[in-house]
Parts: structure tokens; sequence; C-alpha cells
């Protein structure tokens, strides 16, 4: 069920999505994995190479994110074909995030990076949802129309 | 029953130990698993009367009542042999059903052994039977185990060696070196990239560097983070770096990221980029004649 106020649905939902695929985060390859799978995903429905690499790119922010701050997760790729819209949810357990609207901020990070990953991956995502507990972890959707 | 749960099955192995290899073979034909093409009848026979070998000797000593476990070390000698077979399977192209079906062909012969051997016992009969498909399964199971990770090994190796051709530095020109970058760059490529880059650049006297990174297909916070790094490198070290093979793709994705290459240059292509380096080096290209 897409959520009321941004659209945003679940992808792991099988009553509305097609399932695309599903990987385990727990190293960099994995992360190649998952933005190649959503590259994939995007190329074989038609979308055009710069919304395939800003989205795959998006994935690739967030599927990090999911192995330095939560300590690994999974990511599920779904379709809804209703709406024609590529889904992505990336699920951790690791201590979430304290203060949303401060990660979201440019050049704020709590690991050395450069701070751009969690705004440049709603940037770059046509829709964009955040839920996060503290020590249970977070999860991320992201969505691309094809 | 200490020993006698084997006693049946071991004499079989001693005394009809020839015959088992040749019907193992026949069963091994049968199921088209033999791979004549690829070894030779001398080879095929050698592999699987050592195999037999270690076989029965892990029956003699590695079963106790009726339990074992391969981990075990009165299995070590099979485990060898196993492990040998099976790389030397792998290297010729066996896929791995055909290794877990030239294992369990040995069941044919034992069972037909066995039967001979005990025509008027069906209990005694379905006992080793039993523990004869015990036995066997257990060793293709663990033949697939060693194929696999035999299969990991040469997985792994391949991965190294990629990581090792894809960050060579190229000296273009008197001062000028390139480094085509191609693929991902995680964490281990770009610190094996930097070490690569620094090092030659000493040795080469070089005072421009082309990065190009027409063959990375993903330019993520991390990727850009590494580069920009690296030409943070290269400056400390009195050269001056161009990024190249900038796609629109990457251009609008690293704006939109919030990417600030600050006073990096970039360039497009590779082409203007080494343009720009040979002027700033002191060499002009110029057309010879009118071509």
């Amino acid at each position: 069920m897409p959520c009321p106020s941004c659209g945003v649905g679940d992808p792991t939902d099988p009553s509305a999505y097609v399932a695309v695929q599903s990987i385990s985060l727990q190293t960099s390859r994995d992360v190649v994995m998952a933005r190649q799978a959503v590259a994939r995903a995007l190329k074989s429905r038609g979308a055009s190479a710069i919304r395939t690499t800003r989205f795959a790119t998006a994935v690739s922010e967030i599927a990090r994110n999911a192995i330095v701050h939560g300590g690994g997760g999974e990511i599920t790729i779904g379709f809804d074909l209703a709406s024609a819209y590529l889904m992505v949810e990336c699920r951790d357990k690791g201590r979430g995030i304290a203060d949303i609207p401060q990660a979201m901020v440019d050049g704020f990070t709590t690991a050395g990076g450069l701070g751009r990953g969690l705004g440049g991956a709603k940037r770059l995502a046509d829709r964009f949802e955040i839920i996060t507990e503290a020590g249970k972890g977070t999860r991320v959707r992201m969505g691309v129309k094809v | 029953m200490p020993q006698a749960a084997t006693a049946t099955i071991l004499t079989i192995l001693e005394t009809k130990f020839s015959a088992i290899v040749e019907q193992w073979l026949g069963t091994q034909v049968k199921e088209g698993v033999k791979r004549s093409d690829l070894f030779s009848d001398s080879e095929s026979r050698a592999q699987n009367a050592e195999l037999l070998k270690a076989f029965a000797k892990g029956v003699r000593a590695g079963v106790t009542d009726d339990d074992f476990d391969l981990a075990d070390p009165a299995w070590e000698d099979l485990r060898a042999v196993l492990a040998d077979v099976t790389k030397e399977r792998v290297s010729r192209g066996v896929t791995p059903t055909e290794m877990a079906t030239f294992v369990l062909a040995l069941k044919v012969p034992l069972f037909a052994q066995l039967q001979k051997t005990l025509p008027d016992n069906p209990s005694s009969l379905i006992f080793d039977v039993l523990m004869v498909t015990r036995l066997v399964d257990a060793f293709a199971i663990y033949t697939n185990e060693v194929f696999i990770a035999e299969r990991e090994q040469i997985i792994e190796r391949q991965r190294e060696e990629m990581l090792e051709l894809s960050t060579p530095v190229v000296e273009l020109w008197d001062r000028v070196l390139t480094l085509p970058l191609i693929g991902t760059l995680d964490s281990a490529r770009a610190q094996e990239v930097m070490e690569n880059l620094l090092e030659t650049i000493l040795q080469r006297q070089a005072e421009v560097v082309i990065l190009d990174i027409t063959g990375v297909s993903t330019v993520d916070t991390q990727v850009a983070q590494h580069l920009l790094r690296a030409a943070a490198a290269v400056r400390l070290m009195g050269a001056e770096c161009i990024i190249s093979g900038i796609s629109p793709m990457i251009a609008q994705t690293m704006v939109q990221l919030g990417i600030d290459v600050g006073t990096v240059s970039t360039r497009s292509s590779i082409r203007t980029a080494l343009a720009d380096a040979l002027g700033k080096v002191g060499y002009t290209i110029q057309k010879n004649r009118d071509h």
C-alpha cells in the first residue's frame, strides 16, 4: 500500500509489486550487485541511461549506508506494474538514525565520508522515504518512475 | 555391533578390489560420466583405484559401531586423494553433477558384490546396503564440497588477478601519466590505485596525471571521495591531476549528489585531457603537412 503522504509503496508486498530480486548486503561487493541488479531491471524496462545511472547511484548510496552504518542488511527490488514504478527497500538492523533532518543535511557525516549520500539519494530518486528507530535499524524505500 | 557393522563390506573391498574398480568404471561409462574425452582409460582406472583404496582404509579405521564422520583423521587419505582428483577434474572442466554421479556410481558394484556374498541373509544384506549407502552418500557430499571450494578458489584468484590487471599506470609522454580506471572503485582498489599511482609519479618524475573514469559506470559519493583523495595526493607530490571521462550521466549525478570537485580539473574525454596535459608540460600537437 502506498503511504498516503508520499506515494511510497512497499516493494516487499507481493500483492502490489512484482518481485525482481532480493540481495543480502554484507560487503562492498554486494553494493555492486545491488546497483547492477537495479540498473538491469531499469534497462530491461526501457528506462533512459541517465535515469538508470541516477537511480543506480542512489541505490549504491543507501546500500553502502546499510553496510557501513547498519552493519549489513538486505535490499528488495520490486516493480509496480500499475504505476510503472521500480521500488527498492533497504533494511538494516543497525543503531538507527538519531536525527533524520540532520542526517539529510549535506556535509553531515559520522563515518568520515563526504556526508552527501543520504541527501543525494533523495535528490536522485523520484520517491523517497526513511523510517528509523533507535537501536532497531533503518528502512529506506526509494522509487523511480520507469 | 563393533566391527561387524562393516565386516562384510571390508571383506568385499579387500577380496574383490579389482572387480569393484572395473565395475565402478563400467557404471561411470553407463551413466555417461566417465569423460573419456578428458581422461585416458589408464588415468581413470588409476584415479578410481586410488580413491577406492583410500575409501577402504577409511571404512576400516573410521567407522566405529555404525557411526562415522568424514572429518575424522581416519579419513584423511580419502580426503587428500579426493582433493587431488577433484582439482584435476575441475581444471579439465568436469561439472559438479558429473563429479557427484562419478562417486555415487560406486554403489552399484558394492551392492552387486554384497548381494553375491549374502544371498540367503536378507536382513544382513539390507543392513550392509544401508551402511554402503550412507558411506557413499557422505563421500559424494564431501566431493561436492571439495568441488565448490575448488571453484571458489578459482573465482577468488581470478578476482585478484583482475584487481591487479585493472590498475596499470601508463606513461603517455614525458612527465604525463594516465590511469584508466575500469569497473568499480571500492576501498581496496582505491588504495591499490593510489599506491601504484604515487609510486609511478615518483619514478617517472611526472607533472600531469590523467585519471580516466570512462570505464567507471557509477560514481557515488564513495567513488567520488576516493577520486578526490587521489587527486589531492597527486597534488601534494607536486603534480597536477586531471579527471577525464566524465559522461553526461555522471556529471548530472554528481551535481545532484552535491559533490564539489573543488580545484581538480575535469574533462569529458581523455582526448581533451591529453591535449591539456601536453600543453602543461610544454608540447603542442601539430598537424603534419596537408593530409
